[in-house]
């Protein structure tokens, strides 16, 4: 973004950067830039906050009148939360199965719900929502420590198989939990420490860090802190 | 730019489960691309005249619209009123979920409609862009190409004001 705001001003338009991360913005030092620490990827601050929205617009827009390059720092601070989403999980229906594919069926009504109210899903860069189960078997098997080169993943990319799922579940969460507006990184917490699908990638992504597979395939499968 | 592309792993800070603490960290200590003499455009009229657009690196498109790839340097135009957008952005490494819940986190386009409804700006940009976060880290392609490409856009539908939002 930063980069961008040096490209526009030299075509002759004026800019002003909604920064996230001070210490890039620093350096790469566009015209005006305003600071805000708020839960990265959300640079307005609050989901459904019109007034904090609004404010940080007008404040951005205050940094025109400033004859030289400026960077302020947007007064209010937001943490990201990292607490679970409180957000129940389907009890366990079929035995037989592995817990997380019994799991994502049994959220396949919620995310349904969420489809058919919002009109668009975020899953479909690699697989459609018919094939996450299909996904998980197969992570399932790689996390048993099957070598992972013989089971062959439906949509081949895992980061982009991680996204579809991780965007499933997500939609079907955001239908089921009651309570506030879920903080940055709630539905995060949710997904990767209390979901088995959520379990079965981090211990597939192990076992394939641990197989030696190569380091894009892995690592991108889930936030990189974990 | 907020993304990881290299093969480096995320360096460790003091609370092990911070994900935003983490991915800062990172930023702060990866390479980012220097400009030599950077243009500084002043306003040429007040901002209650100026037409404003929006450019993300959110990675957001249309769904009638290509995807972005992993490497994806290009940018997608948006109509003023499209609502219908979803967010193609890679990384794992951000919050996905406040997009979903309100575009406007990311993408403020009703709060400047409200903005030139109230005479605080001139006028909303008829068209808006979306470039991926995560890009080469000589940006050659962006200081090129599609960088320049995008303000050309801009400056044929007589944009004033461009905001930057990252993810």
């Amino acid at each position: 973004m930063s980069a961008l705001a040096h490209v526009f001003e030299a075509a002759g338009l004026s800019t002003v950067v909604l920064a996230s991360m001070k210490e890039v913005a620093e350096r790469i030092n566009p015209p005006r830039t305003l600071y805000c620490e708020f839960p990265l990827g959300r640079p307005l601050g609050r989901p459904d906050d019109v007034e904090l929205q609004r404010d940080v617009l007008l404040r951005a827009f205050g940094l025109l009148e400033a004859s030289g390059s400026v960077l302020e720092t947007y007064p209010l601070v937001i943490e990201s939360d990292e607490q679970p989403l409180s957000c129940s999980i389907p009890p366990r229906f079929d035995a037989s199965l592995p817990p997380a594919i019994d799991e994502a069926q049994g959220l396949r009504a919620a995310y349904d719900r969420s489809l058919e109210r919002r009109g668009k899903t975020n899953v479909g860069r690699a697989i459609d929502a018919d094939t996450v189960v299909d996904a998980l078997r197969v992570l399932d098997t790689w996390a048993s420590g099957e070598p992972w080169t013989e089971h062959a993943l439906p949509g081949k990319l895992t980061i982009a198989v991680c996204h579809d799922i991780r965007a499933y579940y997500t939609e079907a969460a955001l239908e089921l939990a009651n309570g506030p507006t879920p903080g940055g990184r709630s539905v995060e917490a949710w997904f990767h420490d209390e979901t088995e699908a959520g379990k079965t990638i981090l211990a597939a992504r192990a076992e394939l860090k641990r197989q030696d597979a190569p380091f894009p395939f892995w690592f991108y499968m889930t936030p990189g802190h974990r | 730019m907020t993304d990881d592309t290299t093969n480096a792993p995320l360096p460790e800070v003091s609370t092990p489960l911070n994900g935003d603490a983490q991915m800062r960290a990172y930023g702060a200590s990866d390479d980012v691309p220097e400009f030599d003499d950077p243009a500084f455009t002043p306003l040429s009229r007040p901002l209650s005249e100026a037409r404003v657009a929006i450019v993300t690196s959110a990675a957001l498109h249309r769904f009638d619209q290509e995807g972005f790839s992993p490497s994806d340097t290009g940018f997608r135009t948006l109509d003023r009123a499209d609502r219908n957008i979803i967010m193609g952005h890679w990384s794992p490494n951000f919050d996905h979920t406040g997009f979903q819940l309100d575009h406007n986190v990311v993408y403020p386009i009703d709060r400047l409609e409200e903005l030139a409804a109230d005479g605080v700006i001139g006028d909303v940009a008829p068209q808006h862009f979306a470039f991926a976060g995560n890009q080469p880290a000589t940006v050659s392609e962006l200081r090129l190409d599609s960088g320049p490409a995008c303000a050309k856009l801009m400056l044929a539908a007589g944009v004033d004001v461009v905001v930057l939002t990252p993810v």
